[in-house]
Parts: C-alpha cells; structure tokens; sequence
C-alpha cells in the first residue's frame, strides 16, 4: 500500500507495555514528568487504509496512552499535536492544542494524502482550543467532537460516530479526583518542611517531630482528604470545605497529641485549618467544574480569611514561646 | 451526581437573534449547558457553566460569549503576581 511509503508515519499499538504502566505510574508522582512526551505527528495504529478514521489526541503520554488503550482491534490514524507534553484539557485551555496547531499538523503529515475522506474526530474536550468551523474552511476537514472520555470510543464508532449524552459530561468521579492527589502532595512536601522548620526554630527544635506531624496532618486534609470526599463535605466554596476538614481533623489529632496549653491549641489549629484550606483552594485547578469567575469570587473573600487566620495563628504561637504562658 | 459551584457567577450569554440552531455548542459543552429547542439554543442551567469557552470558540455565528479562563486559584494567584492574567503554571506536565 503506497502510503505506508510515507517517511513520516509512526507505528503504535493499542497494547501498553510494563514499561508504559511504570512511566504512567511517574507521571501520577510527578516523577521525571519532562520526558514523559510522545513525538507528534501522525501514527498508525493496526493496519488502517485509506478510509480508516483519524483521532486526533496531545502529546501528553497519559493523553496518548488512553486513546491507543482502548482502540483495541481497531485500525485507526492518530495525529498527535504537540502540546508541549501537556493533556488535551489543559493545552486547549492554553491554545496549544488549538487551530493553528491542528492546521499545520494537517500540512506537515500530508494527512491529504494519506487519507481519502475528510474527517477528524477530536476529544470534545479539544473544542476549547479548536474552531471546527476555521479548521474546515482553511483545511477542508470536518471536525468531530468524539466522546470526553478515550474509553467511549468504541461505542461512538458502533455509534456511526454518534456521542451518546453521557459521553459528552464530564464526570469527576472519586478515582478521577484521588488520581490527582499524588501530585498534590508532593507538590505539599517542600513548603511543608519549610514551614516545620520555621516553626520549630521559634519553638526549639525538639519540637520539629510533632510539628512536623501536625502539618502532615494538615495537608492530608486539604490535599487528600477534601480532594476525596468533595461532593459529600457542605458548602460550595472549596476554602470552606477545606477548612472545614482541617479544623476537624485537628481537633481529632488533638485527641491524641494535645497542646500544652490553650494559646498553643488556639494557634495550632488556626493553622493547621488555614494550610487545609489553602490547599482544598489550590484543588480548584484540578477540578472539572469551577470556573475563572467563581474562583475568583471565591478568593475575594477567602484569602483575606486565610491570612487574618494565618497571622493570628502565628502570633499566638510567638506569644506562647517567650512570655511562657 | 452533579457537582455545582458558586452560584450566578458565570459570564455567559447567549444572541438568539445570531443563532441559527446549529447545535455546535450542546457538542462541545462538557456540562450540558445548552439544549436545542424549537429551532434555538437555550441555556439550561447557567450555574453549570465552568467557562471553559468551547462554545464560543465553535460557534460559527458569533451567538454565545463568555469570559473564559481557568478556574484555577494557583493561576489566579500566578496572575496576579505577575500582574498578567490568571494563568496555569503547568510547565511540568500535567495541569494545575
Ligand atoms: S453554536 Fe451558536 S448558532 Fe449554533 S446553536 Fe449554539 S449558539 Fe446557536
Ligand atoms: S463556557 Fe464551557 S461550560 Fe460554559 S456553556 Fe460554554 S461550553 Fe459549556
């Protein structure tokens, strides 16, 4: 067939290997994220002809890893964007994965040639960053908006290339929001240390073990326990929930390891409930459903809450170390 | 279970006299905010919006408009001290 002649054409498989789930695993972790990147241009994935469909996905290695995932006994093209190594959402919010970029892979893989209709199928997600209407006046492509979720595809192609409704919502499902708290975490670990070590060169540094433990607490709290349990924690604004679960969680762990005195307890939990908050704020960039108004409002009137806490917080634990109260 | 954020706060809105019925924008909303009746988009439940702007961007007819950004307190915060406007860091990988 005259167009495997193509130089440019890459092969893939829908099967992932060890080394696939190991490097998905350090994408999660944040571990070596960088080179985590699959090359754009146009792959084949099975035994595609002329007539196969095209999917167009980022160079992200998660983003590709799912799409070739579920294509399992199908023959397809993948044209892969370079986004940077950034998910399809993420990149068409930033313009990456957008209607330039689209157009000028397009040109540089000769897709003209390479196949005989002329239709895309793009993840619905993808619409924030693409025209479909600019893309088929200049390319002479129809863009079709496919499932939100790679793991539909094989239903929208039995489908006739038809989204049912529940493919189009975005969910965000417990497993949707506890894969993203690894990196959460990690991202908590140097401030944490930063702020333990402050703390304890005020108080004396025997104390770094407990205060150390207390932020723990904290940041469990706001970046795991919050992320998790968000639709079922009341209020709609994430600083609440957030300190919500933190000033509880505190208290619980107060149970165990009290304060000696009620300054230190007062201070403490101002504390630990503020970094709680913070960082269930902070898990508005992760979720499916805030937007740039909300947030907006919301921090209007949650920061200064936060920091009125912060500085109390902190003043009382000074207080607490020199006039030994 | 649908998870709703601050109310009356999206900036969206919507020209039925630019709109042709056309549906782009139930395609490309990932929360069901727009449906077609008699011939014309209607908003549905405009609290749903996250203003991602997908609608916008598609419509062909200049019909919907929305502010659109991320909804993202690290970007918000980002912006802010750089005075530019909110952005996502995600220089590393994934997003946010
Ligand atoms: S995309 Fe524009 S013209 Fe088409 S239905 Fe929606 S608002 Fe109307
Ligand atoms: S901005 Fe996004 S969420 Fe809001 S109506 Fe448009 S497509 Fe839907």
């Amino acid at each position: 067939m005259w167009y495997y002649a193509h130089m440019s054409i890459m092969k893939t498989s829908s099967k992932l290997s060890l080394i696939d789930y190991i490097g998905n695993f350090n994408v999660r972790w944040g571990i070596n994220r960088g080179s985590y990147r699959v090359n754009p241009g146009l792959y084949s994935l099975g035994t595609p002809s002329e007539e196969s469909p095209v999917l167009v996905t980022a160079n992200y290695k998660l983003s590709f890893d799912m799409l070739r995932k579920s294509l399992q006994g199908y023959s397809v093209w993948i044209l892969v964007l370079d986004t940077k190594g950034i998910n399809v959402w993420c990149a068409a919010g930033k313009g990456t994965f957008g209607t330039v970029e689209l157009l000028h892979q397009i040109q540089s893989t000769d897709l003209n040639n390479v196949v005989s209709h002329r239709k895309l199928v793009l993840p619905q997600l993808g619409a924030i960053g693409i025209a479909a209407h600019e893309v088929k006046k200049i390319s002479g492509f129809q863009v079709i908006y496919g499932p939100v979720k790679a793991s539909d595809i094989p239903e929208f192609f039995e489908n006739n290339f038809k989204v049912t409704k529940g493919m189009r919502e975005v969910q965000f499902t417990l497993w949707d929001r506890l894969v993203l708290t690894p990196i959460e975490l990690v991202h908590s670990i140097i401030p944490m240390f930063i702020i333990s070590l402050v703390l304890s060169a005020i108080y004396g540094f025997s104390n770094l073990m407990s205060i150390l433990f207390y932020l723990f607490i904290a940041v469990l709290a706001g970046a795991v326990i919050t992320p998790a349990l968000l639709p079922f924690i009341p209020s709609r604004s994430f600083s609440l929930k957030g300190a919500l679960v933190g000033a509880i969680l505190s208290l619980f762990t107060f149970l165990w390891i009290t304060p000696s005195n009620i300054l230190l307890f007062i201070s403490l939990i101002s504390m630990m409930t503020v970094i709680s908050s913070f960082l269930a704020m902070n898990f508005t960039g992760s979720s499916t459903y805030t937007s740039l108004s909300g947030v907006k409002k919301e921090m209007s009137r949650a920061v200064p809450m936060q920091f009125g806490f912060l500085v109390m917080g902190v003043i009382l634990f000074i207080i607490n170390r020199f006039m030994g109260v | 279970m649908k998870q709703v954020y601050l109310k009356n706060v999206s900036t969206l809105t919507l020209d039925s006299e630019k709109c042709t019925g056309c549906g782009m924008c139930t395609n490309v909303c990932p929360h069901n905010v727009f449906s077609i009746q008699d011939n014309t988009a209607v908003i549905n439940d405009k609290d749903l919006c996250m203003e991602c702007g997908a609608c916008e961007k598609n419509c062909a007819f200049d019909a919907v408009h929305v502010k659109s950004g991320v909804g993202c307190a690290a970007g918000i915060i980002y912006g802010t001290l750089r005075g530019t406007e909110p952005t996502c860091n995600c220089s590393g990988g994934g997003c946010c």
